[in-house]
């Protein structure tokens, strides 16, 4: 009913291949929007800012980068974690270095850094293919936090090893460090994942986009209709890299205020890989919806004891939230392995034919 | 600093034999542990191909169960029965509850899967057992404590008792897993469906079976490297990262390859030793072993993307 689509004729092909070919998604989208730039600054609390807001759009953003290497190019990658803390360092040592820089300007320059290691490493995928590969990404995740620990330039060699972020100003404003307010380190980082999501949206259609998307389906056959795999590989990792280190660079900066090497461990990993998959691999929409489910499922979790007036340690909390974040991810696999992005789509598929069931 | 690199190291080699053997010995225990842990994998992954991330976890639950069930006051031997019957109701629990739904999605999916099974039995025990380190039972279970010493070239050698019991465990288990494979009518029926599964289906194997029986090995195996490990480290949810060092040793091996993990297993823990104590501690500031593996494994996977004895990729289109 409310997604009816009598009355919208597409008379082009333009107009068929257009980002929102339903005029109704276009609307939904500017609802999200105006709630996200308008709306929610107005009634979040500190806690939402810190605990929901702002991780759930950094882990949406590191997922969209996994998902453009993953989920579009077909290349399984376990060393995320690894590929945000370059971005952070990067971030870190640019901002330490030329304290005259523009934060912003800095965390989307840090991002470069991240995209030369991630070709780098990405470099073993035109040999290497599936599991292999995803195992030859942990070398890069091991390696890299151990740089992190042992380079003692990448964190100006302070005593505790750990990097501190600095108090950023911007047109007068603070957006990074202890000063900072929750409500303008919003602001930038939406407007960073904004910006982010619009490139990899319209860089996924494009010709880039479809190389990807034939090299992930079946390489072989990528390479027979003229596909360069080696450019096709290699700009996924470049371009997944670079969006995976800005978001480490806005997680570092704008979220944690402090990091230290175990940080971009291979939880850090694994939690993202879930969120692209849980989402769903090959969709932008998916990495929202999955940071949404894994990030808030925790806090959400935290309050149900305490609602129920149950008498269970916070301890005991912790072990029993991973049981069940674990036996969600199984129950979401089975349900439906395509992930809530499909999920969506079968909702709107059935909201555009309502009433009828055909 | 090309001294550093390329002569010193071998000239201490040289000037200390007992030191280098003893290292070289660390290397084996240490070898041994990550081959039993590549065992599990890959005898799931050559009979589902399943790439199953949960074995690392299921070594440190096998552990836990076994001190946990001995705290309780049953004498030793009965708890590695009893542990053993755990890791079987967690067999056929993983294959009805989780696996059976998945069938024939794509890989990753059920890797997946296997991260939410480890995620689901780090919380579970966590909560029944507790997070602090404990002592593995080893005297208990009959298992030598005391070490042998040798003086090759008048040099001094320690072995440990347990180290000993350990590679001889290990021997045996590979030998008997070799004989069940390739002699019993199961363990061809194993080999059959990771060949082709609609084949092995279609003369009559029954997939469930074979996958309860698999994760139930895979147990078995996870319960001796819990206890070997156990005696070296003591029993906690640390030991879940020795999981990680089996991934390298399945990349040189090869994902399909007994052999192949055996082989990995000891190269990877006596070359990342000899790095670490000749290269990685003077030269690179030490604990080098966390990536030293991966790209040992990751060379090696430019020149054979298979692995050392990994199957064949042929791709057909």
């Amino acid at each position: 009913m409310l997604y009816r689509t009598a009355g919208q004729f597409k008379t082009s092909y333009q107009a068929d291949q257009a980002l929102f070919p339903i005029r109704q998604d276009a609307v939904l989208l500017g609802i999200i929007l105006i709630f996200a730039w308008a709306i929610l600054p107005l009634v979040a609390s500190e806690f939402a800012y810190q605990t929901l807001l702002i991780p759930i759009l950094i882990y949406s953003l590191a997922a969209l980068g996994l998902n453009i290497l993953t989920g579009y190019a077909g290349q399984l990658s376990l060393g995320t974690a690894a590929f945000m803390g370059v971005g952070a360092y990067a971030c870190y040592k640019l901002v330490t270095l030329f304290p005259w820089m523009n934060p912003i300007v800095a965390i989307l320059l840090s991002g470069v850094f991240s995209a030369g290691v991630g070709v780098l490493f990405g470099i073993p995928s035109l040999r290497i293919k599936g599991f292999y590969l995803a195992i030859a990404t942990l070398a890069a995740q091991f390696f890299l936090v151990w740089l992190f620990e042992k380079w003692g330039w990448l964190y100006n060699y302070n005593a505790s090893g750990a990097i501190q972020v600095p108090n950023l100003e911007m047109f007068g404003v603070y957006v990074a460090g202890p000063q900072a307010s929750s409500v303008v380190q919003y602001f930038v980082v939406l407007g960073v994942v904004t910006l982010m999501t619009l490139i990899c949206i319209n860089l996924t259609r494009g010709t880039l986009g479809r190389s990807w998307k034939a090299t992930r389906d079946m390489d072989i056959a990528a390479e027979l209709i003229g596909i360069n795999l080696m450019r096709s590989k290699l700009t996924a990792f470049a371009i997944s890299s670079y969006v995976v280190g800005v978001a480490g660079a806005l997680f570092v900066f704008m979220w944690r205020g402090a990091a230290e090497p175990n940080l971009f461990d291979i939880p850090l990993s694994f939690r993202i890989l879930f969120i692209a998959i849980i989402g769903g691999l090959g969709s932008v929409l998916g990495n929202y919806l999955g940071a949404i489910l894994i990030v808030g499922l925790p806090v959400v979790l935290n309050t149900v004891p305490e609602a129920l007036g149950l008498p269970i340690s916070s301890a005991t909390v912790e072990h029993l939230n991973v049981m069940i974040v674990g036996s969600l991810i199984v129950f979401f696999l089975i349900i439906e392995p395509h992930g809530l992005a499909r999920l969506w789509a079968l909702i709107r598929e059935k909201l555009i034919i309502w009433p009828f069931p055909h | 600093m090309l001294n550093e690199i390329f002569i010193k190291p071998f000239a201490d080699m040289v000037g200390a034999p007992d030191f280098l053997l003893q290292v070289l010995w660390e290397g084996l225990v240490s070898g041994i542990l990550y081959a039993l842990i590549a065992l599990g994998f890959v005898l799931i992954y050559r009979s589902s191909r399943i790439f199953n991330f949960a074995q690392g976890i299921m070594v440190v639950f096998a552990a836990l169960t076994l001190v946990g069930l001995h705290a309780m006051g049953v004498p030793a031997w009965i708890c590695v029965i009893l542990t053993l019957g755990v890791m079987f109701v967690l067999a056929v629990t993983i294959e009805r509850v989780v696996l059976r739904p998945l069938v024939g999605q794509p890989d990753i999916i059920l890797f997946m899967a296997t991260i939410g099974i480890t995620l689901f039995l780090i919380g579970f025990g966590e909560i029944i057992f507790g997070g602090e380190n404990k002592v593995m039972i080893t005297s208990e279970l009959g298992i030598p404590t005391d070490s042998v010493l040798l003086e090759p070239w008048g040099g001094l050698l320690i072995l440990e008792q347990k180290d000993i019991t350990a590679v001889v465990v290990a021997a045996l288990l590979v030998v008997a897993l070799l004989a069940f494979l390739n002699k019993t009518r199961m363990g061809r029926a194993i080999r059959a469906l990771g060949d082709d599964h609609q084949a092995a289906l279609s003369v009559g194997i029954s997939l469930q079976t074979i996958w309860v029986l698999v994760w139930f090995i895979a147990g078995i195996i996870a319960l001796v490297t819990g206890i070997a490990w156990g005696a070296r480290a003591g029993v906690s949810f640390a030991l879940e990262v020795i999981a990680y060092k089996a991934l390298p040793v399945l990349m040189l091996g090869g994902l399909e390859s007994i052999t192949g993990a055996i082989v990995g297993g000891l190269m990877i823990g006596m070359l990342e030793k000899l790095f670490e104590i000749y290269w990685g501690q003077p030269l690179l500031g030490g604990n080098t072993e966390t990536w030293f593996a991966f790209m040992l494994a990751l060379i090696v996977l430019l020149f054979r993307p298979q692995g050392l004895f990994g199957e064949r990729i042929i791709e057909r289109v």
